[in-house]
Order: structure tokens, then sequence, then C-alpha cells
């Protein structure tokens, strides 16, 4: 029996005891003339978690160990002088092609007489386990199902104890959102600490050339992994992106929460949403067809050498991506100062201007900035736009007119292609994506600290 | 004309004893509403007010809530200008010139006309910086020195300056519910208006602050107009010269304090200050 | 006295009348300054959108061909289609049709097509010249035509007009996307290819037909003209289902538990700031988290949607947890306190009493969240997903493209003239897609807006 179709019949099953449940609990009712601690459903429910549950974690148990458990098993079967002299892979391949004549699939040029008795034998085990399994979860559940049907009495709290299982799996829920967290930090660190067992800390952070040459014969030097080309290409477009994005958006927020009437209120804001959710590819693409080569004609308009893809280019596009992101952000920020200190402002005699630049800006100060540096881990961060428009060149230069590399796009270049995880040029990504991690976190941490210290103000 | 022949009655509201204000209220009319009217998008809030203030003079607003008193108030230094909704017909004069008409520029009359509001509302700066703001603002003082002047005698005229004196650089809103409230007043009259508009000032003080600001009013009233709304009818009766009663959007009467609270002419007028409806 | 006073005043007043005109134009400097940022801003937006529409518009009609193609019985010799025999084994039919296939798949389709463009050109071939000819019918065709026999095999012996698609780069000459009077040398197509290509769009036998093969065909190397994007919409939607089925469940269950349910203590502000993190975390830190832990421990397949789908859940977990929080925090208390005020549970409370009343939020935020994962590109690139892929795939365990990630394919093509347009086209639908999911989310929103 498949796996679906098992878990399937477990459900009926669950069903079943929650009809049974339920009709029991009716039963004692009447039968005693009490009122019952909970309604019927509950008991139900409790009957179908006593049925079921037990049987599903003994289905997981089983299915993370028996297969592991029919491997061993098959692997002492095979002849000792099949085996003898095989590395790692070659018994993983040998391995699989048991496994797939085992389920009846072709594998390549038919299989060996150790094999296919191999896969006789392997195929034997496997029905043997899935009958064991069926048999056991059945009795699992009816067991299951049987006592706590017997259980089911007036006094017998069902709703705590379903609503307790509730509970408990809503927090699991919330603990996958942690997991997450610690999945990334730990598999990050891992290859990239294996990373650092091949160039030294040092050397990657603080190295002024990136160029990690692909070995194919292997044993010539593995080439250079320093981080700073990447770093700087990094800056220098989120910078340019900064210098479009908050000017911009801030002023977008200023004439949208103080001058905009409310119809232009009310149409700009979901224009400005809609706009934030586009994909960074369409702006990517956007940079690479139509801004690129029109900042190129018009450097040879002005006489300076614009590529088409470079660092401004991406940073000019990459700025426009990030203007809604600012203008929404610094919207709430100043939507929040009270109207009061703006009217202590007005009722002085200031124009508007004069109470937004003295007043109420300095007050939104904190949050705004807070704003700021979210938009510069945005950018920080930000893939497509640069993979298409940037160019790619990790060289170490000051000119925004040239091609570059950033952190993120040698991520891409890297992992791209063989991903053999043993090797410097695929480990070095995760470095980089550690790199880039902490950068990011770092902004995100003090900015959110920073404006939650200016909520509390308002507060 | 009231023409009982019983004696006078007492007054109804009683008024500290041994406390006589003398009014510095001139004949000059400083500001003037005629047939006012206050529109809050459909419904109206203010039905066609007529009242002049005159120079000098503490005028105080009374009436139950949401009469429209505080609405009436901003009015008179447009400060409604700043709510969308609301629409504001008829004529205000200061100094005989419509505040209202086109070519009037709010941020002068502004200067001319203050306001303290209900809750004190520091800006989040130094207590020198919110006082010098005003004067900056509108270019009142060339140098340095002279802003000091205008912060020292500002503070002064608050009863604030001995209390903060050594702390001019901390920020306002640091200090007590009363000092702020004082501070708001230092700052509106840093920019020397001639008339204070004040919006409840004392509601959100204890009765400490309360009568230091009470005093407050007394002494500014040399040498400003001042117009204040109250729910406190004993602090209208302590403080003002003259006394409008608001009831949902009229002006049912005006006259001097005493005559209001011992000789309503208006039944209404009668009831709210017996305590028949608050 | 008094005088002095009145002539401070008016002395006051009147400094105050001079710094008027500067204040004031100081004032409508600003102001412009705020419209001025948001037009800069709706005008660019608007170039945008202009710019891909006007590229990828045109790509939505192609250049077809139908020439008249005969099934001639000499060069199609082929047994019969076989049937299915009664009592015969399901393996031993397949046997048999597979055999049939081969057979199929060795007959010169090729040559009826080349017969059928002759006899539109109303010209006789020479063998050298039989390139140029090729040159004017996308190249995979042949295999649909043989497709298209194996499906009925009684077109054998009929002449029949049979739609074909223009090469690309046929397509790209008669649209007028490369420059005519370049020369020869620069140009992808031969001369006489050229000029047979203008001739048969000048006879109606090419026509602009809407290419329904960008949405019905996967992507194709050998014949760009037939690449189209139905594999990339299946990689997209088993995605898709994917990020729904688990993230919106989890999701909103985290949030139940962290808002109605965890104390309120430094574990759990720990969390929040833990969530309000990932949810500012790059995208292409996913990708390699998905590359480490789902490909590289635990084995799944390269490039499959279900690694992409996984990857897209955590992405978009932390924004349906905000979302979800922010919607269970806009209904006020008294809600739930009028709830457990007459006996109710608290979990009773919370799913029978405030979840109804947040569910328009979660929607909202839900359906916002996941169109913001359909449209990520980066992490799948790293999981695999840059390879070139030319077939459907029929389970989340198959390879397969996506959306974005075919749009990153084809930009690269160098077919630049033939892809740009293509690009377009696809980006057009992409955004089609999103803007539907968020006007839906939007319109969401409006009507079930609640003012407490």
């Amino acid at each position: 029996m498949s796996n679906i179709a098992l878990i399937a019949t477990l459900l009926v099953i669950m069903a079943l005891a929650y009809h049974l449940g339920l009709t029991r609990s009716r039963a004692v009712a009447a039968e005693h003339d009490v009122r019952m601690h909970s309604r019927p459903g509950y008991y139900g429910a409790l009957v179908a978690l006593w049925c079921g549950l037990p049987a599903l974690a003994l289905f997981i148990l089983w299915s993370l160990l028996a297969p592991q458990l029919i491997d061993m098993l098959v692997v002492q079967q095979l002849p000792p002088e099949l085996v003898a002299g095989m590395n790692e892979r070659e018994m993983a391949t040998l391995l699989r092609r048991i496994t797939a004549l085992a389920n009846e699939r072709n594998v390549a040029g038919g299989g060996s007489p150790e094999e296919l008795a191999a896969a006789a034998h392997m195929a034997r085990l496997q029905t043997f386990q899935n009958t064991t399994l069926i048999a056991l979860m059945a009795v699992v559940a009816v067991v299951g199902l049987v006592l706590a049907r017997r259980r089911v009495s007036p006094q017998w709290r069902a709703r705590n104890h379903v609503e307790k299982v509730i509970s408990i799996a809503l927090a699991s829920c919330s603990a996958i959102a942690i997991f997450t967290t610690v999945g990334i930090v730990l598999s990050m660190l891992g290859e990239a600490l294996k990373f650092f067992s091949f160039i030294s800390p040092a050397e990657f952070f603080f190295g002024t050339t990136w160029n990690p040459r692909f070995s194919t014969s292997g044993t010539d030097a593995q080439g250079e992994f320093g981080l700073l080309p990447l770093l700087w290409g990094t800056m220098m477009v989120s910078i340019i992106a900064l210098l479009v994005a908050i000017p911009v958006g801030l002023m977008t927020a200023i004439y949208m929460a103080e001058y905009a009437p409310p119809w232009l209120r009310s149409v700009a804001k979901p224009i400005i949403e809609v706009l934030a959710g586009i994909p960074t590819i369409v702006y990517g693409f956007f940079a690479l067809i139509v801004i690129g080569p029109f900042l190129s004609s018009l450097g040879d308009v002005v006489g300076i050498n614009i590529r088409t893809t470079s660092a401004l280019t991406a940073g000019l596009v990459m700025g426009i991506m990030i203007i809604p992101f600012v203008s929404s952000l610094s919207d709430d920020i100043i939507t929040q100062v009270p109207k009061s200190l703006r009217d202590g402002a007005l009722g002085l005699g200031a124009t508007k201007s004069e109470t937004i630049r003295q007043v109420v800006l300095p007050a939104a100060l904190p949050g705004i900035v807070g704003a700021f540096l979210l938009a510069a881990s945005r950018a920080i961060g930000e893939t497509m736009i640069v993979v298409l428009a940037a160019g790619n060149n990790p060289v170490l230069h000051g000119n925004p007119f040239e091609a570059v590399s950033t952190i993120t796009v040698t991520i891409v270049n890297q992992l791209t292609g063989d991903m053999d995880f043993a090797s410097p040029q695929s480990l070095v990504a995760f470095a980089l994506g550690l790199t880039l991690f902490v950068i990011t976190l770092g902004l995100n941490v003090i900015a959110l600290v920073v404006v939650r210290k200016y909520r509390q103000q308002y507060e | 004309m009231n023409t009982s022949t019983e004696p006078k009655t007492s007054p109804m509201v009683s008024v500290g004893a041994g406390e006589s204000r003398t009014s510095k209220a001139t004949d000059t009319v400083k500001m003037s509403a005629q047939n006012v009217k206050v529109f809050y998008g459909a419904s109206q809030a203010i039905n066609g007010i007529d009242l002049d203030v005159y120079e000098n003079e503490v005028l105080a607003f009374i009436g139950p809530s949401g009469c429209g008193k505080s609405t009436f108030l901003r009015c008179l230094n447009r400060m409604n200008d700043t709510i969308d909704i609301c629409r504001v017909e008829g004529k205000i004069t200061l100094d005989d010139k419509d505040i209202y008409a086109p070519d009037r520029d709010v941020v002068l009359l502004r200067a001319q006309v203050g306001i303290v509001f209900q809750k004190p509302n520091p800006f989040p700066k130094s207590i020198y910086e919110n006082i010098a703001y005003g004067p900056r603002l509108h270019g009142l003082a060339k140098r340095k020195a002279e802003l000091d002047d205008i912060v020292e005698s500002s503070l002064r005229r608050a009863g604030l300056w001995d209390e903060v004196k050594d702390r001019l650089d901390q920020p306002g809103t640091g200090l007590s519910g009363g000092q702020q409230q004082r501070l708001c007043i230092a700052r509106t009259v840093a920019v020397s208006p001639d008339v204070i508009l004040m919006d409840e000032p004392c509601s959100a003080l204890d009765p400490i602050a309360t009568a230091k600001v009470e005093q407050l009013i007394d002494e500014l009233s040399e040498s400003y107009t001042i117009v204040m709304v109250t729910h406190n009818m004993q602090q209208a009766a302590r403080v003002a010269d003259r006394t409008a009663f608001f009831h949902m959007g009229d002006l049912v009467e005006v006259d001097s304090t005493d005559e209001i609270f011992t000789n309503p002419q208006d039944q209404r007028t009668h009831d709210y200050i017996t305590g028949r409806f608050g | 006295m008094s005088i002095t006073i009145e002539q401070r005043r008016q002395h006051r007043l009147t400094t105050i009348e001079n710094s008027l005109a500067r204040r004031h134009r100081q004032e409508k400097r600003f102001r412009f300054a705020g419209l001025a940022a948001v037009v800069i801003g709706l005008t660019l937006v608007t170039i945008l959108f202009i710019s891909i529409l006007m590229r990828g518009v045109p790509a939505f009609w192609q250049s077809t061909l139908y020439p008249e193609i005969y099934f001639d019985p000499e060069v199609i010799q082929l047994d019969e289609k076989p049937e299915r025999a009664s009592g015969e084994s399901q393996a031993a039919f397949d046997e048999r049709y597979t055999q049939w296939l081969i057979q199929a798949g060795m007959v010169n389709w090729q040559s009826l097509i080349d017969r059928a463009m002759e006899e539109a050109l109303g010209v006789e071939v020479e063998p050298r010249q039989l390139r140029d000819l090729r040159a004017l019918v996308a190249s995979d065709e042949r295999f649909s035509l043989r497709d298209q026999f194996v499906e009925n095999p009684s077109l054998l012996g009929q002449t029949v007009e049979v739609k074909m698609l223009a090469a690309a780069d046929v397509d790209v000459w008669i649209k007028g996307n490369i420059d005519r009077s370049l020369p020869d040398s620069r140009q992808q197509l031969s001369a006489q290819t050229r000029e047979w290509a203008d001739r048969l769009y000048d006879e109606n036998v090419i026509r602009n037909s809407f290419s329904t093969s960008l949405f019905l065909n996967t992507d194709s190397r050998s014949s760009p003209a037939s690449a189209g994007l139905a594999g990339a919409f299946m990689g997209s939607l088993f995605m898709m289902l994917i990020v729904i089925v688990l993230s919106v469940p989890i999701g909103v269950a985290s949030a139940i538990y962290l808002e109605e349910f965890a104390p309120k203590n430094r574990l759990t502000d720990l969390v929040e700031i833990n969530i309000n993190n990932l949810a500012a975390v790059p995208s292409i830190v996913f990708g390699l988290l998905g590359a480490s832990i789902f490909i590289g421990y635990l084995g799944l397949p390269l490039s499959a949607p279900l690694v992409g789908g996984l990857v897209l859940t955590l992405m978009t977990l932390p924004t349906i947890i905000i979302a979800t929080r922010a919607s269970l925090r806009s209904i006020p208390p008294s809600i739930r306190q009028a709830a457990l005020g007459i006996g109710a549970s608290r979990v009773q409370t919370v799913f029978h009493h405030v979840l109804p009343l947040a569910l328009p939020g979660i929607l909202t935020g839900s359906i916002l969240g996941v169109a913001q994962a359909l449209g990520e590109t980066a992490p799948l690139l790293l999981i695999g997903m840059n390879a070139f892929v030319s077939n459907v795939p029929a389970t989340p365990l198959d390879q397969s493209a996506a959306l974005p990630v075919q749009i990153y394919l084809w930009q690269g093509n160098e077919l630049r003239n033939f892809f740009e347009a293509r690009t377009s086209a696809a980006i057009i639908v992409l955004l089609g897609l999103m803007l539907s999911l968020n006007a839906l989310a939007i319109w969401l929103r409006k009507k079930f807006e609640t003012r407490w």
C-alpha cells in the first residue's frame, strides 16, 4: 500500500473514531442523564486524536528508519567481492541501482545477476516492512480508539485536552519560524567555515583581488578570494540607489501626507503599493534594455564614456525600485507625529513648509533614519537588478560609469553551474552569503531599535 | 431688562471672597465677529454669531460640551483652516480688517493672534528653543543677544523664569504639566501678539498649576487681549471681565461676568449656571 | 508711553511683513519639490510600463506560415497505428506503440515541409538552396507535423493547410525589428531567404497570428520561435500551490499563537524581532539555505518545484505572520473580553470570535505574500533553476523552470532581437498575473474594511 493510501486510510479511521466518540458521549449523557463536561464534538475529536496521533507518530518514525535499515540489510547480503574496494559514491550508486531494480524500473545496461538478486531481496524486505507497518498502525489506531472511547465519561474534560493539543500545534508552527533562522545561520556558518579551511578569513575579508579560478586540473592555485572589490561594488550601487530613492521617496511622502488632497491620496496609495510589488527582474530587464542604452547615449552627448551595464545603470534603477518602499515607510512615520505639534507651530504663525521642516521632521527623525537604514539594507541585498544591469567586473575602482560586481551577483555566479560542495569556488558563495546576512541583519536590527525607541515617544 | 422689585439676588455662582478684579479693558473693539457660521462638511456647528472683543479685556466663553465654543475660538486665528472639512462663513475683523479676506496673510494673522491649547504641546526641543522658535521664525531678533532678551522676558512674563533659568537647554517635554502649559504661554507671548486665545488652558492641570495660570492671565491682560474658553464657571467668574454663554452653536448672551452670574437674561443661561445641565 | 508701545507694535508688524515674501516663496518651492517628486516617481514608472508594453505586445503576434501539406504516402511508409487488442497486457501494448512511434519519428517529415514550401513559393529549389528554404520554417515544426499525424493517421494522402511557426529570424525580419538596410554580412538570414519571406508575406502565406505557442509550448533552444512558457507556468503553479498549502496554515497558526496565546515575555519579544528580521533578509540568502540544506543535505532533486516551493515558503512565512498579527491586533480587545465574559475558553474566543473578524486582513496579506513569491528569481537560480528545461513538469519533483526564471533565461539569449520582444511579452504575462493578485487583495480589503 502506498504511503498516500496509508495516510488516507488512517484519516478515514480517524473520521470513524470521531463519529464513534461523538455518539458515545451522547449515549453516556443520555444513560446517566447528566451534563457532559464538553460538547459531543470535543469527545469525538479527542477519540480521533488518540486514534490517529500515535499511529501517525509511528508512521513518521518508521518512514525515517525503515529505508536505512533495509539498505543495511541488503548491503550485508551482498557478496563481499562486489563491494570490496568501493568508495562511498560507488556504494551509493550501487544502492540506487538496486533500489531502482527493486521498484521495477530500468537501469542502464540492465542489472548484473548480483544486483538482480539483491534487488529481489530488497523487494521482499520492502513488502515485509510495508505489511508490518500497516499491521502495526492498524493495531495502534484501533487500540487507541477503543481505549479512548472507553474513557468517555462526564468528568473527562475533553475540550481542555483538545485545546491543549491545538495550542501545542500552534506553538510548533511558530517554532518553525525560529528554526528557519537557526537553519539559515547554521547552514551558512557550516559551509562558510568549510570555506575558511581553504582560505584564511583575513585573506577573504581584506583581500583586494577577486579571481576565483575554476581549476579544472585540480592541483593549481585555487584563485584569489578577496571580498573588498565586491563589497565596494555593493556600496557603490547602493549609494547611488539611495541618492535617488531617499530624496524622491521622502518628498513624495511629505507631499502625500501634508499637501495632497484626499482624492489624490486615495488614488496614489494603491498605485504605490502596486509599484512596490513589481518583481525585481522586471526592473533588471528595464535597466538593461532601456536605461542602459539611454545613459550610454547620454554619456556620448556629454562626452563621458558610460557603459551600458554599469554601477550607475543598476544604481539608478534600484533607486527607482526603492522609492515606494521609502515613501510608504516615511509616510507612516510622518502621519504618526501628533497633530498637536503641528498645530503648535502653525498657531505661532509658521508656514506649512516651516512646520514640516522645523518641527515635524525633527520630531520624526529617528523613525525616518530607521526607514533609511531599512532601505539601505534592501539595496544591499538586491540581486536581479545588479545581475542584469551592473555588468560583471569584480575590480576595485571608483568609476560609477564602469561595470562592477556586487556580493549578490557573485553568489549567483559562483553557485550556478557545477554544484560541487567541496570546492572553495562553491563554498565561497556561503561565506559571501554569511557576510551579506550579517550586514543586512545589523542594519535591520539598528533600524528596528531606532524605530521602536521613536514609537515609545508617542505611546 | 429685569424689572423685578426683589432685592438684588446674591451671585448664583460664588466668586472668591475679597477678590475684585479691576478690568483693564478699553472701549476699542479689537476683534469683531459678524454673522459667523461654521460648517463641518454638511452639518452646521455655529449658527450666525455676532460678538465684539474689546482691547485688553479678558473674555470667557462658557457653555456645555459640544456647544461650539472651541470651534468659534479657533476661527479667530483661522486655526480651523487646518481642518479640511471645516468651512467658515461671515466676517471676522481684527482692527477693522476682515481676516478671511483673500489677500489677508494667515501667517501674519497668527503672529497677531496667538493661541494656547488645552493640552500643553511643547516642541520636542530645548526650553530655550521652544521660546526662541516664534521670534526666529518671524525675524524679530537680529542678534543672539536680542533673542536671549526675548526668551528671558517671555519666561518672566509666564512666571517660569526662576524655575527654568538654569536649565534652558533641557527638553521642554521634561517639565511638569503646569510648567509645560506656562511654557506654551511663554512661547505664544514671545511673538508679542495683540490677542491671545486660550482653549481650556487649565483643564489638564492640577489646582495649584491652575491657580498659577489664572494669575498669569490676570497679569497678561494688562498688555494683551485675552479670549478664553473654559469649562469651569468658577474660573470664568474669577478671571473674566465679560463672559459669553454658548449653547448648541448659538451665542445665547454676553455680558459682564457679574451680570451673567447674578442676573442672566436668558433661561438657558440661567439653567446652565445653576447646574441644570452640564 | 502708549505712543512708544504703538510704535513698537508697528515696527514689529513691519518686520514680520518684510519676512513674509521670502517665506512664502520658500513655501512654494517646498511644495513644488514635493509635487515634483511625485511626478518624477510616476513618470519613471510610466516609462517602465510603456517601454515593456511597446516591446512586448508585438510579440503576442508571431509570423506564422499556412502552407498546404500533402501527406504523401510515398514518404510516410508506416504501419497502421497500433490498437490495443483484447487480452493484451498494458506493457506489451506500450512496447508495440513505442516501436511504432520510433518508426514514425524516422519518417522524413522535413521533406513534406520542403515540398509544401516549394509549392507555396512556386519555385523548383536546387539542393544548394535547400538551406535557405528550410530557414523559413521553425526547425521544430517537423516534430509538430509528426505529432499531428500520430494523432490523426487518417491524414494519409490528404492535402491540408497546416499552421507552422516561421523561424525566429524570419519573424524578426518581417516585423522590421532588424534594420533592413544592414549589409548581408550583418544579416541573420541569407538574401534568398529574406526575399522569399517577403514574397510569402505579400501573398499572405505568412501571417501575423496570435502566438499561442508562447503559452502552450515549452522552452526550446533548437527552435527559438517555438519557445514558450508552458513549462514555466506549470513550475510556477506547482510552487505557488506548495507555498499556499504550507505557508498560509503555518503562518496563520504561528501568528495566532504568538498574538493570542504566548505569554508576553522576553522570549516572545525575541521571536518577534526574529520574525521581523527574517522578513527583511535578502531573498538570495534563502536561496543559499535551499541549496545547502534541501539539495545538499536532504538530497532533494535539483531544480524541482518542490525545492523551489519550500524555499519560497520559508521566505513568505514571515510576511504572512506579520500580516496576520497586524490583522489580529486591529481587532479591539472588547471583542475578546465579551467572549471570555460569557464563558468561552481562550481557544474558542480566538477561533469563533476573533479569527472570523480577522479573516479579510489575513486573506489580503496571504494573497500579497503569494504574489511576492511569484516574482522571486534569485533564490530559484541558486537551487539549480538556471538551466534550460524543455519539458512540462509532471510532478513537483521533476526538473522545471519558473516564470521569472524563464524571463531571466530568455533575456540572456543571443537572439537579442527576437528574445527582447518575447521576454517583454513574458514580463507582461507575469505582471498581469501579479497585478490581478494585487487588485484582488486590494478589492478584498476595501470590501471588508470595517472601522471599529
